[in-house]
């Protein structure tokens, strides 16, 4: 009696720090900041100036024809590039037998970024025939019909990532987006999982892709002050678990994986980057805008991952190391979050908790949102094939409620087996997934 | 959930729905909490249903005459957030959008409905369910901010020769908004608020789909059940298109009828009709109690019917903007025919469907053309319930508040009246008629979104177990 075994067989990524698995990895590794004054718009007088953003990419390298993606923002065009290379390494590109209604796609996929300018001009013409105190519509429409285009629009919905690597791949079977902010794309795979788990899909396309790196974007995280202003040290700013953190500082790109059953992938030959082996989903049920103190949410999410893995998390391996060998964590440099997800870390794995590093990649490539879990996932699966651990940059102060081992400031060598990701989203949608190095049928 | 709750008989029954092929948890529908143009409630929607009657009629949100749709099937604008949230919530109204707003409306009667006791009842007592064991799917679409909040801000951001500028915006605009102005906006907030009031931890998730976003929402929910991490879930979806930019986008797929102000509101919406023009926007919310039918029989809860089987698939036509519905249908057709080996069944088993037909030429006509594909001939012996010349195409909702039609037929062994203005394409039951009773095992629910999101849900009749 077991269940169904779900292995990845490829992956691929866009990201502030570059556009290839190795070139991103490396520099991870190196410990490099992607993070620099925004140049999408400009945001000099915004508190927050700065972010990390993908830098020189053109999505159309990756694409059969470019033209049927045309219209295609920037969520989308990150997603496009990140699938592809994700596709490309699982080989499925070069296998004709492939039954694509058995492929499915789970991503947690960002809204497209709006057509700001536009809806500036529409909307101050109606404020204006309102008197200066409301739009008037019949202004607005007026003025929408000359300024707003139609796929710049349509192409905003949270739903059009996957439908444009739908299109791309050719893959017809279950396809789902969720968003649920910051956890979306470690949900996306953990239920991608579940899908093949459950005998609907033998193959599934999971992950994120997200900007908000426009001027609605960043007003909306500036006025919750949840961004940092250091606006002196762009490269410094992302700090989490450093005392003197203020906050998170933005990223934008996707992160994709190929998800498919153990049984399918050896039939076919495939090469086994890692296997997910547990996934676990809660709500805090708190507050909209903090996270359960105790990170009750946070514990269960990650107890829950561990229970579906087998795994105890008190319990020793023969060998004497923890059963966790690395966390990368949700890690945002928020004050709160970074405190209480230690919290949670040492509320799942009491005293093992010291012994597991945990680090944060934001540090170095700034927050993706939706797309921060899988690349996360990614960087976990990465771990374990170099035995390389990406440091927490800029951690140089340490907080006496974040007492855990950050891999501050400089990779280290290490032996991982098992790795685990977290991801938390404001509002308290919680996920954490489990992978571990592939030890053969 | 917790490593104690998973302990013992907890964690054997948890374990032993995880692998479906040892042990099947059933799943059904308990609770309906619908919001539509029709009124609020299960009742309201049926009762509008049997009579026929439509609540689509001229936007009275804002002035629409100018626009290219002037006809919504709109909430009445009496109901207020206020009355379906917990006193100790109330100062939390002032951040929902309405998007949120109808989530929580919805999710208040749901669990009302179905008869369970949770933190969000202020006088109710011990909650039916412990916390961890609720979880909470609940689709949204893409939330527009109110126009006025955001344009007084970017009135703040202009500069003496009136125009707007970003350096003027970053200080004098943006402190024009709310702190937590974000936070009104994101799509997870429908289920966050949800999943405070009524305090559930279990697995909580957004689809964001289109119109596809309902259904795909409950067949997750189902999914989270079946495996055993939740014996019950808030279930659907909510939102509201009814707003200028998101009626110029919902104009701009192409799927909405264009509309003058002196038509005549009630003759627009032609699922399947030889003339049909287009569709309407409602506005609304169908959160369902999905919950597990061992639990349901524990507790003795009304079952409206079993979601018996699910499927879903991706196809759309993509070589034009705005996309288009993959026109040969198979995509949907797929959907459908996983839906009924997930039950267990042949097409010809299914007695009645509930398809999108949302009354636009090209979306009916592959709709039409995956039915045929699924049920030949016998297509012509199905009886049709159409609901968007009722209640309009509700984003997000729509697909979940045609699971609600679906089992509040089966539940009641009828069959609505249909509206339908004009005559309908040959071989299809989708013509006029008043309401009748039928004998209904199993009821189909399908539909595809904008964006090629197709899904296929089948309701059965539940046999109450003495």
């Amino acid at each position: 009696m077991s269940k169904t075994r779900v292995v990845i067989t490829g992956m691929g990524w866009v990201t502030p720090l570059g556009h290839s698995i190795d070139a991103v990895w490396s520099r991870l590794v190196n410990g490099e900041s992607g993070v620099d004054r925004i140049t999408r718009f400009d945001a000099e007088t915004f508190p927050t100036d700065f972010a990390a953003q993908v830098r020189d990419y053109d999505y159309r390298q990756f694409l059969r024809n470019p033209k049927a993606h045309e219209h295609a923002r920037l969520n989308s065009q990150y997603a496009l590039g990140a699938a592809v290379q994700a596709w490309r390494m699982s080989g499925l590109d070069q296998y004709p037998e492939l039954n694509r209604k058995r492929v499915g796609i789970y991503f947690g996929a960002g809204e497209g970024p709006p057509a700001f300018e536009n809806s500036v001009a529409s909307n101050l013409a109606g404020w204006e025939s309102g008197g200066g105190t409301s739009v008037d519509p019949k202004a607005w429409i007026a003025a929408a019909k000359q300024h707003i285009v139609m796929h710049e629009e349509v192409e905003q919905e949270a739903n059009f990532p996957l439908l444009h690597v739908s299109q791309e791949l050719g893959v017809r079977g279950p396809a789902y987006n969720c968003l649920t902010a910051c956890a979306a794309s470690t949900q996306a795979v953990g239920e991608g999982m579940e899908i093949m788990r459950r005998g609907d899909a033998d193959v599934m396309v999971a992950g994120g892709t997200h900007t908000m790196l426009h001027p609605l974007g960043v007003t909306g995280f500036n006025r919750l002050t949840a961004l940092s202003t250091r606006k002196d040290s762009p490269q410094t700013a992302s700090r989490p678990f450093d005392l003197t953190r203020d906050g998170f500082v933005m990223g934008e790109g996707s992160g994709m994986i190929i998800i498919e059953t153990l049984d399918h992938a050896l039939q076919r030959g495939a090469t086994i980057l890692a296997e997910i082996i547990g996934f676990g989903s809660s709500a805090d049920a708190f507050r909209i805008t903090d996270i359960q103190p105790e990170g009750l949410g946070a514990q269960a999410a990650m107890r829950e991952a561990l229970d579906d893995a087998g795994i105890d998390p008190h319990k020793r391996l023969p060998d004497g190391r923890p059963p966790i060998h690395y966390i990368s964590a949700h890690g945002t440099g928020t004050q709160e979050n970074d405190s209480i997800e230690s919290l949670a870390v040492k509320g799942v794995f009491g005293e093992l908790a010291p012994e597991i590093p945990v680090s944060s990649i934001k540090s170095m490539m700034g927050h993706l949102i939706a797309a921060a879990g899988a690349v996360e996932l990614i960087t976990c699966v990465q771990a374990i094939r170099t035995g390389a651990l990406p440091p927490t940059m800029n951690l140089k102060t340490p907080d006496p409620a974040c007492d855990l081992d950050y891999v501050p400031n400089q990779s280290r060598q290490a032996k991982i087996d098992v790795a685990l990701s977290n991801s938390f989203g404001f509002g308290g949608q919680n996920d954490t997934l489990v992978v571990k190095r592939f030890d053969g049928a | 959930m917790t490593g104690a709750a998973r302990c013992g008989a907890a964690r054997l029954v948890a374990d032993l729905a995880r692998y479906p092929w040892l042990m099947s948890r059933a799943v059904g529908i308990t609770g309906l909490g619908v919001v539509t143009g029709l009124g609020i409630g299960g009742e309201a929607l049926w009762e509008g249903l049997l009579a026929g009657r439509s609540a689509i009629g001229p936007i009275r949100q804002f002035d629409a005459t100018a626009f290219p749709v002037n006809f919504a099937a709109e909430v009445d604008a009496a109901v207020t957030v206020r009355d379906f949230v917990p006193k100790n919530y109330r100062k939390a109204v002032k951040v929902m959008c309405r998007d949120v707003e109808l989530a929580v409306i919805g999710a208040a009667r749901a669990i009302a409905d179905a008869k369970m006791i949770t933190k969000g009842i202020t006088d109710g007592g011990e909650p039916t369910f412990a916390p961890n064991r609720v979880g909470c799917q609940i689709g949204s679409g893409l939330i527009v901010a109110e126009i006025n909040e955001l344009t007084a801000a970017f009135a703040k951001a202009r500069d003496e020769t009136g125009a707007f500028t970003m350096k003027r915006f970053g200080v004098e605009g943006m402190n024009e908004l709310t702190p937590l102005w974000l936070l009104k906006y994101l799509p997870n907030m429908l289920a966050c608020h949800v999943t405070i009031i009524h305090d559930c931890r279990g697995p909580s998730n957004t689809i964001t789909c289109g119109e596809a976003s309902g259904a795909l929402s409950i067949g997750e929910s189902r999914r989270v059940i079946e495996r055993g991490d939740a014996d019950v879930c808030f279930s659907g979806g909510a939102e509201s298109k009814i707003n200028m930019l998101a009626l110029l986008r919902q104009h701009y797929t192409e799927m909405m009828a264009t509309t003058a102000p002196d038509m005549d509101p009630g003759a627009i919406v032609r699922p399947f009709g030889t003339d049909a023009i287009g569709s309407l926007p409602g506005e609304g919310a169908a959160i369902l109690m999905v919950e597990s039918i061992e639990t349901a029989q524990q507790r003795g809860a009304r079952v409206y019917a079993e979601i018996a089987g699910f499927g879903a698939t991706q196809s759309a036509d993509l070589s034009t903007c705005p996309p288009k519905p993959d026109a040969s249908g198979d995509g949907l057709a797929d959907a459908i025919e996983q839906a009924l080996r997930d039950t267990g069944i042949k097409a010809d088993a299914i007695d009645a469907i509930v398809p999108m037909g949302c009354g636009q030429r090209q979306y009916d006509a592959a709709e039409v053309a995956a039915l045929q594909t699924v049920f030949g001939l016998h297509l012509a012996k199905k009886p049709l319930v159409t609901t968007k010349p009722n209640i309009g195409l509700c984003a997000a909702a729509t697909s979940a508040l045609d699971v609600a039609a679906g089992a509040l037929c089966v539940h009641h062994q009828a069959l609505p009246a249909r509206i339908a203005p004009g005559a309908v394409l040959d071989g299809l039951d989708a013509g006029a008629t008043k309401q009748r009773d039928a004998r209904l095992e199993y009821v189909l629910v399908c539909g595809s979104g904008f964006g090629g999101q197709n899904t296929a849900v089948v309701l059965k009749r539940h046999k109450q177990s003495a």
